[in-house]
């Protein structure tokens, strides 16, 4: 490289050092220019007033209230004055009074107006009552417009100008009056109300807390790599469960539900209907017919006994429990409208029997979901053992267009009530038919003996829907539900729910993707069945982790919930930003005083908790 | 008799850890299993329980095909085999007694287990296994506060309660020192007056060679060698072992 190519090209560096500074600069000025930054705003004397005002609010919070005592000193005056003379009134011994220069004036004359033997320091006012014989209705104006204060003896001395108006032959009366505190400071107005939000808010929390670790546990084991990488299944089987599980969840929804309706109508509510009847009779006559049978040694007759009575069991729990949470929410709704805490125990109640009542279909989705989906395992296991390769073949095929129909069906349906394309049954053709072919072509491509990573499958999508969820702010979500649920703290405890569920899930996720596996490969050695397995090598390695994040949690969730009213979901934040609306400033300092207490407490808290467990 | 007859693992469909490995074990035979790092002891040893599944090849223990089990019948041939580790593989928050009790639970009622009850029965069998160990008194302390070879030990007693017919050992004593492992080893070697057959992979060849009736010893997933632990000399050793190791001990 010569010398002047050398030149050139730290010339050429030194150009694109200053392209380079001013982009920077260019980036900035536009920055400053979308984001209204306006350094004249600050400096306008009627904004500088405003933000004192605010200022000066928050550092006094409306705290306290003292009791007040009036005391109140007279003077007569006549006005206009027609030659009378009135005495000026007797002084009463430790009592405060005011004497005028004259107590017969001209409209609009100036006189003095004199104080003795009041507080040091203290305010008072001045008003002029005109004459009234009712009492009752008189009307007290201002003679001064600002107060007056007492000197050091407690006296003061002042000039005020009578009114033109209101005149009259009979006297007027001149009034000082001074508030006076007295006695013990109590809570004001704000801070009970402030008191009475904040443990709304702390509920608030907790119990969008609550809901959201139940969901998150069994999310977590969804989410985690190191249990679902070791479910697979082979492809016949894979198809075999995609085929019936909408199938089986459908179905236990069907049953559970008319089962439930059955049992609300024992205790006189709902109507039963006649399968409702079919459902909870069928089981009943498979155990007696099979206890009436005389074989009793086989296999299979031991196990539809077991799968019998489990039915029978099932029905009879479903058909109890919802003939009581019916009976729940009669007392339920009778109790709530009394005060205290039989309220409380009421609208309990009836929270619980309403929860029972509305779970029961759901549950009945999952254990449907769920059996049909180990049954079919089973059967299609059964086959591939036994049938030949064709055979194999063709049930694959058969099962995967079943499949393949369903869920392009399913899926659907649901875009179609988001969407509403058009009326489903004609909608949902084309996409079942497609369904149908695409799994079909995939079946035949492929060997039905394949395995198919299943579980991981599953990962990826509840991590997905977690990652979604998570990535909205609880703020942004109680805007949905105050639609829905109506605007307050139930909206509230919703939003920070739904993101807690999530945030959990991924924090457990990882406690549980973080345990060692040699005590799942020993218990598992011993020959414990799956959940015996969690429940001795997994469990004790992901509690203690799990109350240390749902502590955390629970210390996020009371911070959420101080502004989620913002949003409008109740506790704290909707009063504050009531006080910051109405430019109650002086109020507004007490919630945001309580709120910084209560997360610094509870920050405070559950970090030593935590210490404690890990 | 435990017989493995043509047994195959490949891992990921690239790793062959097993191959085509073929040898009988009569009951209460204590077998060695050595061979290099590597080499497939713990995948031999994990397919005979199936905690690895083989990918050819069976297992048959007394006519019964373990490797063709159903779930249900591999939980009740698994409850037969007991298994200890070189890492102990205890549950380190739990007690040592419900670390033990751990090892009925192919036997006890699922419903009971989950709610951590278990027979009056198991928990005194728990106790003498503990007893037979040495650490009744350590019952109540949590795991993970015992010595190495204390774990170990706890490690044993869960494989008993299990009531075995067979024991693998997958280098139980690798990570305890000298004097810890022949403790160790000795309580293995009791397990001969129970009849139990005792499958144990070893690192070190005076181990094999003072406690094994046999050794099996595998060389990228082949048996090499099966004999007498005396009639490992040093050609078979470099066999084994490789042309450049150096036989210590
Ligand atoms: N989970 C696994 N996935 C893939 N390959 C594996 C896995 N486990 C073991 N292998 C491979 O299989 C071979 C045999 O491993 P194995 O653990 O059985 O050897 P080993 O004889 O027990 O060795 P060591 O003495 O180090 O414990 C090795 O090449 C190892 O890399
Ligand atoms: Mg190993």
């Amino acid at each position: 490289m010569n010398e002047k190519e050398k030149s050139s090209s730290s010339i050429l560096r030194t150009l694109g050092k200053i392209a380079l500074i001013v982009a920077i600069v260019i980036v900035y000025a536009y920055g400053l220019q979308v984001t209204k930054v306006d350094l004249e705003k600050p400096q306008e004397g009627k904004r500088q007033q405003q933000l004192t005002n605010i200022l000066r609010g928050l550092a006094n919070p409306d705290l306290f209230e003292w009791k007040i005592d009036r005391v109140v000193a007279e003077a007569p005056v006549l006005i206009p004055c027609d030659g009378q003379t009135l005495a000026a009134p007797a002084p009463v011994e430790g009592q405060p009074t005011i004497t005028l220069s004259t107590y017969c004036a001209e409209p609009g004359e100036t006189i003095t107006v004199s104080g003795f033997g009041w507080a040091r320091n203290e305010d008072v006012f001045l008003f002029f009552i005109p004459y009234t014989a009712d009492k009752d209705n008189e009307v007290a104006l201002k003679l001064l417009d600002d107060r007056v204060v007492t000197d050091n003896q407690g006296n003061f001395t002042v000039e005020a100008e009578l009114k033109n108006d209101r005149l009259s032959d009979k006297p007027a009366t001149i009034r000082a009056v001074a508030n006076r505190k007295t006695g013990m400071p109590g809570p004001s107005e704000a801070l009970k109300q402030t008191w009475e939000k904040i443990i709304e808010t702390v509920f608030l929390a907790l119990i969008a807390t609550t809901f959201g670790i139940f969901l998150a546990v069994p999310f977590s084991f969804l989410a985690a790599r190191n249990l679902m990488i070791d479910v697979n299944s082979t492809f016949v089987k894979f198809m075999a469960s995609l085929a019936v599980v909408p199938i089986g969840g459908y179905l236990g929804y069907i049953i559970f539900k008319s089962l439930t309706d059955l049992g609300r109508s024992f205790t006189g509510g709902g109507e039963a209907s006649a399968s409702a009847l079919l459902w909870s009779v069928l089981p009943v006559l498979g155990f007696a017919v099979l206890k009436g049978s005389a074989d009793g040694g086989s296999k299979l007759f031991a196990t539809l006994r077991r799968v019998i009575i489990s039915a029978v069991i099932t029905v009879v729990v479903v058909l109890a429990l919802a003939a009581l949470a019916n009976v729940g929410r009669g007392t339920g709704t009778d109790l709530k409208i009394e005060t205290g805490l039989t309220g409380v125990i009421g609208n309990f109640i009836l929270i619980l029997s309403d929860a029972i009542l509305l779970g029961m279909p759901v549950l009945g989705f999952v254990i449907g979901f769920f059996l049909i989906s180990s049954m079919a395992g089973s059967v299609t296991e059964m086959v591939e053992d036994r049938a030949s390769e064709g055979v194999v073949r063709i049930v694959a095929i058969v099962l995967a267009a079943i499949a393949g129909m369903l869920w392009f069906g399913v899926i659907t349906a649901v875009l179609n009530w988001l969407y509403q394309f058009g009326d489903l049954r004609y909608v949902i053709i084309a996409p079942a038919v497609i369904g149908a072919v695409l799994l079909t072509g995939i079946a035949i491509a492929s060997n039905p003996h394949r395995i198919i990573p299943t579980g991981m499958f599953i990962y990826y999508i509840v991590r997905t829907i977690m990652n979604i969820f998570r990535s909205i702010e609880p703020l942004v979500m109680v805007v949905a539900f105050a639609v829905w649920v109506g605007i307050g703290p139930f909206a509230g405890v919703m939003a920070l729910g739904l993101h807690t569920i999530v945030a959990l899930g991924k924090l457990y996720s990882e406690q549980v993707e973080n345990i060692a596996v040699g005590p799942i490969e020993a218990v598992t050695a011993t020959g414990a069945n799956r959940l015996q397995m969690i429940i001795y090598a997994v469990m004790p390695q992901i509690v203690p982790p799990y109350i240390a994040f749902t502590l955390y949690r629970w210390d996020i969730n009371v911070r959420m919930s101080t502004i989620i009213g913002f949003g409008g979901g109740g506790g704290i934040g909707f009063l504050l930003s009531q006080n910051i609306n109405l430019l109650k400033y002086r109020q507004a300092s007490v919630n945001m005083i309580a709120i910084a207490i209560v997360v610094a407490s509870l920050d405070y808290l559950s970090a030593k908790v935590r210490e404690k467990i890990t | 008799m435990l017989e493995i007859k043509n047994l195959s693992k490949i891992y990921d469909n690239t790793v062959l850890a097993l191959d085509d490995v073929s040898f009988e074990v009569p009951q209460g035979q204590f077998l060695a299993v050595v061979g290099l790092s590597g080499s497939g002891k713990s995948t031999l040893l994990r397919c005979i329980n199936r905690l690895i599944e083989p990918t050819g090849g069976q297992i048959i223990w007394d006519g019964v095909d373990v490797t063709a089990a159903l779930p249900e019948d591999l939980r009740r041939i698994r409850r037969r085999i007991g298994m200890i580790f070189q890492h102990f593989n205890l549950v380190q928050r739990s007690p040592v007694m419900t670390n033990v009790l751990s090892g009925r639970l192919g036997y006890t009622n699922p419903f009971w287990s989950l709610i951590n009850r278990f027979p009056k029965d198991d928990v005194a069998m728990a106790l003498r296994q503990l007893e037979r160990v040495g650490l009744e008194e350590k019952a109540y302390t949590r795991a993970d506060e015992l010595s190495g070879g204390q774990q170990q030990r706890v490690g044993i007693a869960r494989a008993l309660m299990q009531e075995p017919a067979i024991m693998l050992a997958d280098e139980p004593v690798a990570s305890l020192d000298p004097v810890l492992a022949h403790s160790i080893m000795q309580y293995l070697e009791k397990l001969k007056e129970e009849n139990i057959t005792v499958i144990c992979s070893l690192h070190f060849l005076d181990l094999v060679q003072r406690y094994a009736d046999r050794a099996v010893a595998l060389k990228d997933g082949k048996v090499v060698f099966d004999g007498h632990p005396s009639e490992i000399d040093d050609k078979r050793f470099e066999e084994i072992y490789g042309e450049e190791a150096q036989r210590i001990g």
